[in-house]
């Protein structure tokens, strides 16, 4: 069915490797950030109270790093996961084709 | 002009009723706008700013010869370069002027707001951004039509295509009409005609490469001014968060102690500011709004193209990584501004109607970043941000009017009516005559448009490319089992649900409709839990019960489509097509 190039790829171990990897990584952290985010949003709307007490003596409130904290923790991971990819999954790409193309 | 309420009255659309949520219009410029005295320094900055994009589409024109310059600009765009064009695609006037509104008004609820906007993010660079640069070639249609049969996924991927830019173009070219008569004093039907006009050369002669750069320009226009308020706004208040809340929370007291509420009362009003307000009226409406939010980032096509403007999917990733650093920096300055706004504009007799204090803002509550710009860099800085408003729309509706004109040149007619054979020529002849129509349409709907209350429209966009464009996209991606039928019935029906319980929501049935208040059917702010529910149930229900030859055609596809969209091999030849 498969082509003989297509057919080397699929059966290659680093190629399994690579997707399961890559899924499972990128699966994890979509999990993360969906905790944060909608943790969030339900916070948002059954701790009220919660989110406006002021942290110290001054006007400040939890909900304002909290925040904040959503917004850098959304840069952080997107960066984490990039940074990774960037490293890690090109050099296996690079493999399977080098493997693939021989 | 007689002709155009005409419309409005055809679609049963009543006369403009202002939503009483800040938050609402946040997505889409609403409300009553006066006319300004005509400015001229924003004029002039704003012309500097269209001759420059002018030689750049001039020199762009140049570079786009085939059908793959015009929709990718050639692919050779950096990731770096990419990521600041999908801000600038991204970062809307509306979301400018809104969010900043929305904290003014009330503060944290706008920074629930904007982080709605940027979670979607994440979503697409894991699970999404290097797959789709490693299968597609112009369109996201290319991706989610990859292993099916070409004709009914298609299709399917045109129709929402289109209707996702519809709604958001129509959204954009009513903001620029307010916008463009309040900042910069011109008839509303001149500055509609002056956008189309504008996004119709930047995108006929340059395509692709244009957009780019006009996206880019603005945004570092709009970052480098945003910035610079949110540097002054916080320099007052010695870099403190705690002064600038507090001085905040005081004079939103003092307001509301004018207004005649009694000392508890306004000093709760004041506090107010700091936590939850309003935004989240019940737990179904905050998730399903959050849902459209986050899935809609990863199903609006017009980002998902500047996909294929990349060389590889390293840079993909980049483009991604970059985006979401500025974008997130960016609602970081809104909610700085919004504060800002607070302490420098509504303490401002000279920015308040009638010079009372606790009254509207001048020009309406939108122009509270507009104030800001004039209280903390005088007049000149005011035209230059009036201009940068005014470039931002313009980055948007190019980025919109292209991927509108690729879905009818390359989806319907290169692949639906030609079956792949037409020429790169006669390709790039269908998509210019495609964006002069749509241009068209553009301008004459936002004229329609000018007095009816479309605040709803943006949510719309994102509930249908979150509920249409998104399950089908994602699953076509990441599971084997999927099929023609499966993914064409649960498409439409994700399509289909989501804009018809949009026209039973409050949003529209009651504030643009005119029905009774508490009288819509659908009671919650968005369809997109839901709609995107069904979808995913369509597509897997229609896919497993699939018996046709088709379907073993379509799985038997994956394998191969896999390999691809993970290791890229065989992704060069296609964009080289």
């Amino acid at each position: 069915m498969l082509d003989p190039m297509l057919q080397r790829i699929a059966s290659d171990p680093n190629y399994h490797e690579l997707r399961t990897r890559r899924l499972r990584f990128g699966w994890l952290l979509t999990i993360a950030m969906m905790i944060v985010y909608y943790g969030f949003i339900l916070l948002v709307a059954f701790g009220k109270q919660t989110l406006a007490t002021p942290i110290g003596s001054g006007v400040m409130t939890w909900g304002i790093p909290l925040g904040f904290g959503v917004i850098l923790f959304t840069i952080i991971v997107t960066a984490i996961y990039v940074m990774r990819a960037n490293r890690e999954y090109d050099d296996l790409t690079d493999r399977i084709k080098r493997e693939a193309l021989k | 002009m007689t002709a155009f309420p005409t419309i409005g009255r055809i679609l049963g659309l009543s006369t403009l009723i202002s939503l009483p949520s800040a938050v609402l219009a946040a997505g889409a410029l609403e409300g009553e706008v006066a006319r300004q005295p005509t400015n001229w320094t924003a004029i002039g900055m704003f012309a500097v700013f269209v001759v420059l994009t002018l030689f750049i589409t001039k020199w762009a024109a140049g570079r786009t010869k085939s059908a793959a310059d015009f929709y990718t600009a050639g692919g050779g765009i950096t990731g770096f370069q990419n990521g600041l064009a999908i801000a600038g695609d991204y970062m809307s006037a509306a979301s400018f002027l809104g969010i900043s509104a929305a904290v003014m008004a009330s503060g944290f609820d706008g920074l629930i707001y904007s982080i709605g906007f940027l979670v979607g993010w994440p979503i697409l660079t894991f699970l999404m951004a290097e797959r789709l640069r490693n299968l597609g070639k112009f369109t996201f249609a290319d991706v989610a039509a990859f292993r099916f049969e070409q004709t009914p996924v298609r299709m399917f991927a045109a129709i929402s295509t289109l209707v996702v830019v519809a709604f958001y173009l129509i959204a954009q070219m009513v903001g620029a009409g307010q916008l463009i008569k309040l900042l910069f004093g011109l008839e509303y039907w001149v500055a509609v005609v002056i956008v189309g006009a504008l996004m119709m050369i930047y995108v006929l002669f340059g395509g692709m490469t244009a957009t780019t750069w006009v996206q880019i320009i603005k945004a570092c226009l709009l970052l480098g001014g945003a910035s610079f308020m949110a540097l002054m706004v916080m320099s007052a208040y010695g870099f403190s968060f705690e002064r600038l809340f507090a001085e905040s929370v005081r004079i939103k007291t003092d307001i509301a102690t004018g207004a005649g509420q009694a000392p508890e009362e306004a000093a709760t009003a004041g506090r107010s500011i700091m936590g939850p307000g309003n935004f989240v009226k019940d737990p179904i409406s905050a998730i399903s709004f959050g849902m459209a939010l986050m899935f809609g980032t990863a199903g609006l096509p017009h980002i998902l193209m500047r996909f294929f403007t990349v060389p590889s999917a390293k840079e993909a990733r980049k483009s991604v990584m970059w985006a979401t650093v500025w974008i997130g920096y960016f609602y970081m300055l809104t909610f700085i501004i919004g504060f800002g706004a607070i302490t420098f504009v509504l303490t401002n007799p000279g920015f308040l109607e009638g010079g009372v204090l606790g009254a509207p803002l001048i020009g309406g509550n939108n122009m509270a970043a507009v104030h800001l710009a004039n209280a903390v860099g005088g007049n000149v800085f005011l035209g230059f941000m009036s201009a940068v408003a005014f470039a931002t729309i313009l980055a948007v509706v190019a980025g919109l009017t292209l991927s509108g004109a690729s879905a009818v040149s390359h989806d319907i007619y290169a692949t639906v009516i030609r079956k792949g054979h037409a020429d790169s020529a006669a390709e790039l002849r269908v998509s210019r005559i495609t964006v002069l129509a749509l241009g068209v349409v553009a301008v004459l709907l936002g004229i329609a448009f000018e007095k009816q209350n479309i605040a709803f429209m943006v949510s719309l966009a994102f509930a249908v490319a979150a509920s249409a464009n998104f399950p089908v996209l994602f699953l076509s991606l990441l599971w084997g089992g999927m099929t023609t039928r499966g993914a064409v019935i649960g498409g439409f029906l994700g399509l289909i649900s989501s804009v018809v319980l949009t026209v039973l929501s409050p949003s529209v049935w009651e504030a643009t409709l005119g029905n009774e208040v508490g009288s819509a059917p659908f009671p919650y702010t968005s369809p997109a839990l839901f709609s995107m529910t069904l979808a995913f149930l369509g597509i897997w229900l229609f896919s497993v019960t699939d018996k046709s030859r088709r379907s073993q055609i379509d799985k038997a596809g994956y394998v191969p489509q896999q390999i691809r969209s993970e290791t890229g091999i065989g992704a060069a030849a296609a964009s080289a097509h």
